[in-house]
């Protein structure tokens, strides 16, 4: 009898999705609905989708799901979870809704150690609304808004939200992986299920950064999206773990109880 | 029942805990600190309450939109300029249709404006305030009593139609302390199909404000407009206050409505018919039976602490059967009795009698 080594998430729903060919969001989309497979808790995750690309994120993936108005997804999910704490709360956001229009919401979040889980999805644009200048955008880097490339004199520098959510005491689990490989897919997804883990036995608020490809508003092809991810892009925001105490938070947990 | 003697804005706090909000957020803001101070202390003491002071007054009003959607009880308050940041989450509220209770002790606008009671942001509570077309259920309680029934009262409306409802008062009603008596709050009405609580072992679900098809959009605009049909013809509330016999109907509301009835009482003692219209719901604004009275009044004269706000409905209500004049008092100014008593007596003087002299009624 045939092994079955593939096959669709349970918990990625079985429609067509609007994404651009190349998208990030599709691939992240199923490494939650994967994750979520995995560690058992469709029944009792609730999931949190922004304004921006990811709006429709309630057409994809199976879980209960509250639309956030732009920017404020950590808030909502933070009434959600303190109103029903055993259950998975995650907030879903891009570049502009995390760290410019929402940025109060999820500092604060963070800053309160929310035990939530906020996947923030850099792709450097606003990309629904057509690849206008994001906070993450690089220096230099053409937009619509910003026809000559950003100006660090007249717009300043990329924000840098792992570096700066992990320097606050009330974060646990701060990492920022890629979707531009198969091995960087890989570990996207052990960030993923490192996450909600974190959730799951109570240690405090975690975020998965995931740099995304945007081949749509780069204008680039989705092979030269990945190489421009590994060339320039995470030159200006390095890979890596930037904070994991969930071993520190269960020893307090446990010493606690 | 006890009566006990407590300020306006802890009055608040107590009847929506012992209604059964669970979920309180709110940001500092005077003349309301009191309230969220109630809450802080005594959130953490009712079962299962949880009390956040947020980064925000955006955030407060979207941490209760999630609590909410969860199924809790949920109340946020502010004042004036901080209604303003909470207009896009209240949006949002009618748009998901989720309930929840929304507190503003008016204060002196526009702008950061000032601290003292005033009724400026009338149009902004009745007219939905937020984008888009809804509307929003507002109570305007005149007594400490009444801050305590009303705010029961706003949770069961919440709940029955899925829908925010504002407590609209003022500094005046947030600081002043009267005797008040809680009744005992009605069991919840609420079914869970309407929570998101995680799918379990069924279907997944999602509340969203976003409708793509315009088709669609323009179908729960229509359906949000019966449910707002249908609070028009039941909910309508308001007080009738020595109308029997007036030939002058002062038309009033919260704070000012109280110092309406201070005037009457002079006015009386002199021999003027002069009686209140008080309307308890702002919106749906008690239109029928304003008209109805103008049946048999046709002189009324509006009072707010605005420049003549809840004057636009007055007009709309009485369609030209009865004359209107106006007296207000904006920017946080609160008139004693006496001065009242002073404007609706020159009003009385050259509107009514002169007219009742003429038709030989006096």
């Amino acid at each position: 009898m045939a092994k079955k080594v593939f096959s669709r998430p349970k918990s990625l729903k079985e429609v067509i999705n609007h994404y651009c060919p190349g998208c990030g969001h599709s691939i992240a989309h199923r490494l939650i609905a994967e994750v979520i497979d995995e560690l058992d808790i469709r029944g009792i995750t609730i999931g949190v989708p922004p304004a921006g690309c990811a709006v429709l994120a309630y057409f994809y993936i199976d879980v209960d799901m509250l639309e956030a108005q732009h920017g404020r997804g950590p808030a909502t999910a933070t009434g959600i979870k303190r109103a029903l704490p055993d259950r998975v709360v995650f907030s879903y956001q891009g570049d502009g809704d995390l760290a410019a229009i929402g940025m109060a919401e999820s500092f604060h979040a963070a800053n309160r150690g929310e035990n939530i889980t906020v996947f923030f999805m850099n792709n450097a644009v606003y990309g629904m609304t057509g690849g206008q200048m994001a906070p993450t955008t690089m220096v230099d880097q053409k937009t619509t808004t910003t026809l000559a490339g950003r100006n660090r004199i007249t717009e300043g520098y990329p924000v840098k939200v792992c570096e700066l959510f992990s320097s606050l005491k009330g974060t646990t689990y701060i990492e920022r992986c890629t979707v531009n490989s198969p091995a960087n897919v890989n570990k996207t997804k052990k960030a993923i299920k490192k996450a909600f883990q974190c959730q799951m036995d109570g240690l405090g608020f975690s975020l998965v950064e995931i740099l995304s490809p945007c081949p749509t508003n780069w204008k680039m092809s989705p092979i030269d999206s990945c190489k421009w991810i590994d060339e320039v892009m995470s030159k200006e925001f390095p890979l890596g773990v930037f904070k994991d105490e969930t071993g520190a938070a269960k020893k307090r947990e446990e010493a606690a109880s | 029942m006890n009566k006990v003697l407590m300020s306006g804005n802890n009055i608040i706090g107590e009847a929506a805990i012992r209604a059964g909000c669970v979920f309180y957020a709110g940001y500092p803001i005077t003349p309301q600190n009191e309230l969220t101070e109630y809450m802080a202390e005594h959130m953490r003491n009712a079962p299962g309450g949880v009390f956040v002071q947020s980064e925000s007054e955006v955030a407060a009003i979207h941490m209760i939109i999630g609590a909410s959607a969860a199924g809790a009880r949920v109340m946020t308050s502010s004042s004036s300029p901080g209604i303003s940041l909470k207009q896009e989450g209240i949006s949002s509220m009618a748009a998901c249709e989720l309930p929840g209770v929304i507190v503003n002790i008016m204060r002196g606008g526009p702008g950061l404006g000032n601290i003292s009671p005033a009724q400026g942001d009338y149009f902004q509570a009745t007219r939905g305030g937020g984008h888009g077309d809804y509307r929003t259920i507002v109570y305007g309680p005149a007594t400490c009593q009444e801050l305590a029934d009303l705010t029961m009262h706003a949770f069961d409306q919440a709940d029955k139609y899925r829908t925010p409802v504002m407590i609209l008062a003022d500094g005046m009603m947030g600081q002043m302390m009267e005797p008040v008596v809680f009744k005992k709050p009605k069991p919840r009405e609420y079914s869970e199909k309407f929570m998101l609580r995680g799918a379990g072992t069924g279907k997944s679900r999602f509340i969203r404000g976003l409708i793509l098809n315009v088709i669609e959009e323009e179908e729960h605009n229509w359906k949000l407009a019966r449910k707002y049909q249908t609070i028009i013809d039941h909910e309508r509330m308001h007080e009738e206050y020595k109308t029997e016999d007036a030939q002058l109907v002062i038309v009033s509301y919260g704070t000012s409505a109280r110092i309406v009835k201070g005037a009457i009482k002079r006015l009386r003692d002199s021999g003027m018919k002069v009686g209140l219209f008080r309307p308890i719901t702002l919106w749906p604004f008690p239109e029928p039976e304003l008209r109805t009275l103008a049946k048999k009044v046709k002189n009324f004269l509006v009072f707010e602490m605005s420049t003549g706000q809840m004057l636009d409905d007055v007009r709309l209500a009485l369609q030209g059967f009865a004359d209107i004049g106006f007296h207000g008092r904006p920017g946080g100014v609160v008139p004693t009795p006496a001065e009242l008593a002073n404007v609706i007596t020159r009003h009385y003087k050259t509107e009514i009698l002169p007219k009742s002299e003429h038709l030989g009624l006096e």
